[in-house]
């Protein structure tokens, strides 16, 4: 129950992009189309769960023993960066179609700030090794959902009559506050 | 002599409007939105930024010529890490409240596409001065952006600027700008009337 609690909370509750902010560049960048999100909300899931249980090692089995946590953010990106390069490789490896389909969104992930943000609001919160997974999980499908809702929304945008200094960025920005509205509404589940 | 003046203060002057990176450039979205919910936070993630980005731009300015091509980015970032966590400690040590205030946002500057973007673009081919120069341009002007963007927030959404009151008893605060919602609002706002004000002064973006 109280990992089910923690998913939901990552999910929709604490959504990453609309009440953390994190992750924007590619939320404002890929949020086009719907195929597109849809490869860009499953590469970062899976590099977020990924994230999560690498970090958690590091900092719980090498970093606190060593008293080292001042260290945190170094290392944490420097996993991160190998992690996404060698998430890369594998899946070159082992699934041609997948990478295909996720081809260039893997490596924009290391520069997406949700993965660094998660592995410290990992530590933050003091998850235990399972909650962090599940915490890392909620986190990627919640980026998915918001990302996915966007692009609809955005394919719907093109035929809109929007004024002309509000092209692009600024309506996605409003866009993006009354999704942020809407997701509020979750607040009531936890 | 004279270009060459006018050409630092065009290094200095561009990251205040023309390149500025939150309304012209839209990077390093992510703490624009988070901590402008009042003035005193956008004003502190600035400063942290003014610190970061001018000490890595320095840094990274002086090294330039013995980094190999190859391992640049990851040298860019273990020095930027570097500078992210004396801003981090010190912040964490002097001013505790602000700290907690901005919580992890100020470890994910590390992951501000504005600083990694200045020395791929700038401070790995230029020399120190100029280098500074436009480092300090730069995140001046996004410091500005944060300040403005969390006054406005902070005006609507509690009344104050800067934790003075400014509203009357009577005015009812829009608690909707001090959330999340109220952030990408704001900033839609903003970024269309920076457009719309070029669009006027004929700059093109």
């Amino acid at each position: 129950m109280n990992l089910l609690l923690i998913f939901i909370s990552a999910a929709v509750v604490n959504n990453y992009v609309l009440t953390y902010f994190l992750g924007l560049c590619p939320f404002v960048g890929v949020s086009k189309k719907i195929g597109p999100a849809v490869s860009m909300g499953l590469a970062t899931t899976f590099v977020m769960t990924m994230t999560a249980t690498v970090t958690w090692l590091i900092y719980h089995l090498i970093l606190v023993p060593l008293k080292l946590e001042f260290l945190q953010i170094v290392s944490f990106i420097l996993v991160i960066a190998s992690l996404v390069q060698l998430v890369e490789m594998f899946v070159r490896k082992v699934s041609k179609p997948l990478y295909d389909a996720l081809g260039i969104y893997l490596p924009l992930i290391t520069t997406n700030c949700a993965i660094l943000g998660l592995a410290l609001f990992m530590v933050m919160k003091q998850y235990d090794f399972i909650e962090g997974i599940i915490f890392g999980f909620g986190a990627g499908a919640g980026f998915t959902l918001a990302i996915v809702i966007m692009a609809g929304i955005r394919t719907q945008l093109e035929l809109a009559d929007v004024p002309e200094p509000f092209k692009g960025a600024g309506i996605t920005m409003i866009t993006a506050g009354c999704l942020a509205l809407a997701f509020m509404g979750f607040a009531g589940l936890i | 002599m004279s270009s060459f003046k006018t050409s630092l203060a065009h290094e200095f002057t561009k990251g205040l409007w023309k390149e500025n990176p939150v309304l012209r450039m839209l990077l390093g979205l992510c703490p624009t939105l988070a901590v402008t919910n009042s003035a005193v936070n956008g004003l502190s993630m600035g400063l942290a930024v003014i610190f970061t980005l001018t000490c890595s731009s320095t840094l990274i300015s002086l090294i330039r010529n013995i980094v190999p091509k190859q391992v640049r980015i990851p040298t860019f970032i273990i020095v930027i890490a570097t500078f992210v966590t004396v801003a981090d400690r010190t912040l964490a040590a002097f001013f505790p409240t602000i700290s907690k205030a901005l919580g992890p946002y100020v470890p994910l500057i590390v992951v501000n596409c504005i600083i990694l973007g200045r020395q791929e673009a700038f401070a790995s081919k230029n020399p120190v001065h100029r280098a500074i120069i436009d480092a300090l341009g730069m995140s001046i002007g996004f410091t500005l952006t944060l300040t403005i963007l969390g006054m406005f927030r902070e005006l609507l959404g509690a009344g104050s600027i800067f934790n003075l009151p400014i509203m009357p008893e009577s005015f009812d605060t829009w608690l909707v700008m001090i959330l999340p919602p109220g952030a990408f609002l704001a900033l839609g706002l903003m970024i269309g009337i920076a457009n719309w004000i070029n669009s006027k002064l004929g700059i093109k973006s």
